[in-house]
């Protein structure tokens, strides 16, 4: 079988830089363009962009929204005023993840914007379609129109400045968004999120606007950055990868995110076992390791005892760029789970030492 | 393009051998370091560690992945290069600059097994 990958509205723009691409979630995606150590160190000192038009766009109206939002999703929106943004997940009945996303509660009554990730479109879809029953929502799948840049930086916002023409954009807070208008009328969504540990915005429009400012951006020399250090900045930062940190089997309680399953909330689908998870504990949990050796642990390596007992596995792992030090995520049992705990992470033949961290390995750089 | 250079020797895993008298000099290609990114650590053997032909030496990790190493001859490490335990990117500079390894082989009709520079050229392109 010959699959086809989907290419985004900016793909012909990747080709045109010599990027290396790559399949990624059913897309043909870049991988870097001028190297992942150079792109990494351009976010985290001046500013780069990524093109995450494989995002997926899901629209929730309706006079149940509000309440249909949260049945599915474990934050509570009945305090989000319009124009904020929470994360959060979507859960099984069991705890597991179906998905980790962000929701926008959108301006003027208008409902709710989830955004998912591209490899879960089409289940997260399905998983709201299906428990929509009883609520009257009107859904919406989007993603196909919609193009995404994540601008991303200490720059990133006099970039963003210069190429809406907007001082007011300063004023928006972490974690909120604004509308705004392209030339062409269509809509322009300018979103104080990211996912790579520094301030910055990630800018949702059609695909006509998405190529004009990409092109824009390029010409005013932010550096264009691929899916490589899209990873190696989140991974420092902290933060998840669904299908690494959050999977089926690995619930937010055990990915350390319980912070995220509002359990004041009246219900929500996976609130049980989120509760019993947190008062009954969880058999692994999701630890951040500090190797005291260069050796590089990755995804699917043993995590150790001295002795050889083996007690986990890694999740993701690098030599980080921006600390100079070998870090991984592991899920552990969770008796050697606590910060400070003596660990081994089997890299090939040998079995190096590290200790049990926390999984914020970055001093992260957010506005606001 | 990748760089080759005429009068080394090559394996299908993308090493490449100078020879020096009975021993081997052992890198990797100029294709496998474009492949690979940024070089962030190379995990050598140790001095004297054996090795046959084929066998697993040690392995280059990029920010991305690792990849092992495989020795291309039979024989016993004298020496492995220090200068990448702080600067492993040099192999992205000039992968035929920078030996990995130095083998004292064991058996040189292996070398036969080796592919030319005209040879390797084909496997790559």
């Amino acid at each position: 079988m010959e699959v086809i990958l989907k290419q985004t509205c900016l793909h012909a723009a990747h080709l045109a830089l010599g990027a290396r691409m790559s399949p990624f979630a059913g897309f043909d995606m870049p991988i870097q363009y001028s190297g992942i150590i150079d792109e990494h160190n351009a976010v985290r000192h001046a500013a780069g962009m990524f093109d995450v038009s494989h995002m997926g766009e899901i629209f929730v109206k309706g006079p149940d929204a509000d309440k249909f939002v949260n049945h599915v999703f474990t934050g509570d929106v009945t305090p989000l005023g319009e124009g904020g943004i929470l994360y959060g997940m979507l859960l099984y009945p069991d705890g597991g993840t179906v998905d980790d996303l962000l929701v926008y509660r959108e301006f003027d009554g208008a409902g709710f914007l989830l955004v998912v990730n591209a490899a879960n479109i089409d289940k997260d879809w399905q998983w709201l379609c299906d428990n929509a029953g009883g609520f009257d929502v009107e859904l919406r799948n989007a993603s196909d129109e919609w193009g995404q840049i994540a601008l991303q930086g200490p720059l990133a916002e006099d970039y963003a400045v210069e190429l809406l023409g907007s001082e007011e954009i300063r004023e928006i807070a972490f974690y909120t968004f604004m509308d705004l208008e392209a030339e062409d009328g269509s809509r322009v969504i300018l979103s104080r999120t990211g996912y790579t540990g520094e301030d910055g915005f990630e800018i949702y429009a059609s695909h006509d606007i998405i190529q004009w400012m990409w092109q824009w951006l390029l010409d005013a020399g932010v550096k264009p950055c691929g899916l490589g250090c899209r990873d190696t900045l989140r991974f420092e930062a902290g933060l998840p990868l669904y299908g690494d940190e959050l999977t089926a089997e690995i619930s937010p309680v055990m990915a350390g995110l319980s912070m995220f399953c509002k359990l004041d909330k009246p219900e929500f689908i996976g609130k049980d076992a989120i509760a019993a998870q947190k008062a009954g504990g969880v058999a692994r949990k999701l630890v951040g390791i500090e190797l005291q050796d260069r050796a590089i642990p990755r995804a699917g390596y043993p995590v150790e005892l001295e002795d050889g007992t083996p007690v986990g596995v890694v999740t993701t792992g690098y030599h980080s760029i921006s600390l100079d030090k070998s870090l991984c995520f592991a899920l552990v049992d969770s008796v050697h789970a606590a910060l400070g705990t003596a660990l081994f992470v089997r890299v090939r033949k040998n079995a190096f030492p590290g200790v049990v961290v926390k999984k914020r390995f970055y001093q992260t750089n957010y506005k606001k | 393009m990748s760089k080759i250079i005429e009068g080394l020797l090559y394996s299908e895993s993308h090493e490449w051998v100078k020879l020096d008298g009975n021993v081997a000099i052992v890198g990797v290609t100029d294709f496998a370091q474009a492949e690979m990114g940024d070089i962030t650590y190379v995990d050598f053997p140790a001095e004297e560690d054996e090795f046959k032909a084929g066998d697993e030496f040690g392995a280059l990790e990029s920010v991305k992945a690792s990849s092992e190493l495989y020795t291309p001859v039979s024989g016993r490490v004298i020496a492995i290069n220090k200068d990448l335990e702080d600067a492993p990117e040099k192999i992205n500079e000039d992968a035929f600059a920078a030996w990995i390894v130095k083998i004292e082989m064991s058996d040189k009709s292996e070398l036969t097994n080796l592919l030319s520079a005209a040879a390797y050229s084909q496997i790559i392109n």
